[in-house]
């Protein structure tokens, strides 16, 4: 039961916040009220098949396989498929986390699940085709042209950054979860 | 349509799974709920703040404090409000197309949505459950400082 509450202390104080919010100024409440119903039913649509999708990915592919593909010794190829399998993502960032926590418990390397992260977060295929329809082709493809290259870049950063005890520590964690 | 896809796909991968192995597709079954249950008290703890943070940061609220900006100030305005916001693409990019029609600039568009798509203050708990602290508030950091070049590149490249 403290377990349960401790879990959810962060949920908890959100809600205080968004109640507090209710008294102090009710019309931006509702405001906060609509946005959550949006995003609440943008994760339940999204959210769940990705999940379902980690299930299987976890069961059916064997470890050595996501290492062959993905792994330290993967190279050039490993790092194009990071940057497609995020690319062709589907949902918000925090999407991303778990699918990310399966790739290090299959053996994918660091710095691919850095890659992933950061295809995922900006390189996202519909996204692109949203962002041409509005801001036009220029802007759209100015902006891939430098992130793609980018992502690769903080990726490779934040890999010299982290020491391999702390990867290792990030790994066990993962696999916890 | 792309969550129709997502749907079926996930719907055949079942049907696949328990034709060749039911007991690996139960497993399957009960690690994905462990691991959605798992990651849920955060998920549902960022989405609350992220209603509350939309109140205050609206369409209109962001037009006003991005429409009237220039130069440096206005790209650096630009960042932090695509870093703090989660906003959907369908919405941002029009948001964006409409503040450049009303003279917005196009460094400071490059800077929102950048920023807006690669850095999350808010849901930065649900990261750090996943990366830790350290790896989650570097990302953080350099994906905004990139999006600075991100910007620069835009206002000289798309113009």
């Amino acid at each position: 039961m403290s377990k349960l509450i401790k879990r959810y202390s962060f949920f908890v104080v959100a809600l205080l916040a968004m109640a507090m919010l209710a008294i102090w100024d009710w019309s931006r409440e509702v405001k906060a009220l609509h946005v959550l119903y949006f995003s609440l039913q943008e994760m339940l649509l999204v959210i769940p098949p990705i999940f379902l999708l980690l299930g299987f990915l976890d069961v059916w592919v064997p470890k050595e396989t996501m290492t062959r593909y993905m792994g330290p010794e993967a190279g050039i190829k490993g790092v194009l498929l990071a940057v497609f399998i995020g690319s062709a993502a589907a949902g918000p960032l925090y999407g991303a986390f778990p699918v990310a926590a399966v790739l290090m418990k299959k053996g994918v390397s660091f710095t691919n699940i850095l890659i992933f992260i950061g295809a995922w977060s900006t390189t996202k295929i519909p996204m692109f085709l949203f962002e041409m329809a509005a801001l036009g082709p220029k802007f759209a493809w100015t902006r891939l042209a430098v992130d793609i290259p980018g992502i690769i870049i903080i990726a490779w950063v934040l890999n010299r950054i982290v020491s391999s005890k702390e990867k290792a520590a990030i790994i066990q964690n993962a696999a916890n979860l | 349509m792309l969550n129709v896809a997502l749907y079926i796909i996930c719907l055949l991968i079942i049907a696949l799974s328990w034709w060749k192995d039911k007991q690996k597709t139960k497993l399957a079954l009960v690690k994905a709920w462990k691991s959605f249950e798992n990651i849920l008290p955060q998920f549902l703890g960022v989405l609350v703040l992220i209603g509350i943070m939309l109140a205050y940061l609206d369409t209109n609220t962001i037009s006003k404090l991005l429409g009237n900006q220039s130069g440096w100030w206005g790209i650096i305005i630009a960042a932090m409000i695509g870093a703090v916001t989660l906003i959907p693409g369908f919405v941002a990019f029009p948001t964006a197309a409409l503040l450049l029609k009303n003279g917005a600039g196009l460094m400071q568009m490059g800077a929102f949505v950048s920023t807006l798509m690669m850095v999350g203050i808010v849901t930065m708990p649900v990261e750090i459950k996943y990366f830790g602290r350290k790896l989650t508030i570097y990302r953080n950091l350099l994906a905004f400082l990139f999006s600075f070049l991100v910007a620069w590149v835009i206002g000289v490249a798309a113009k």
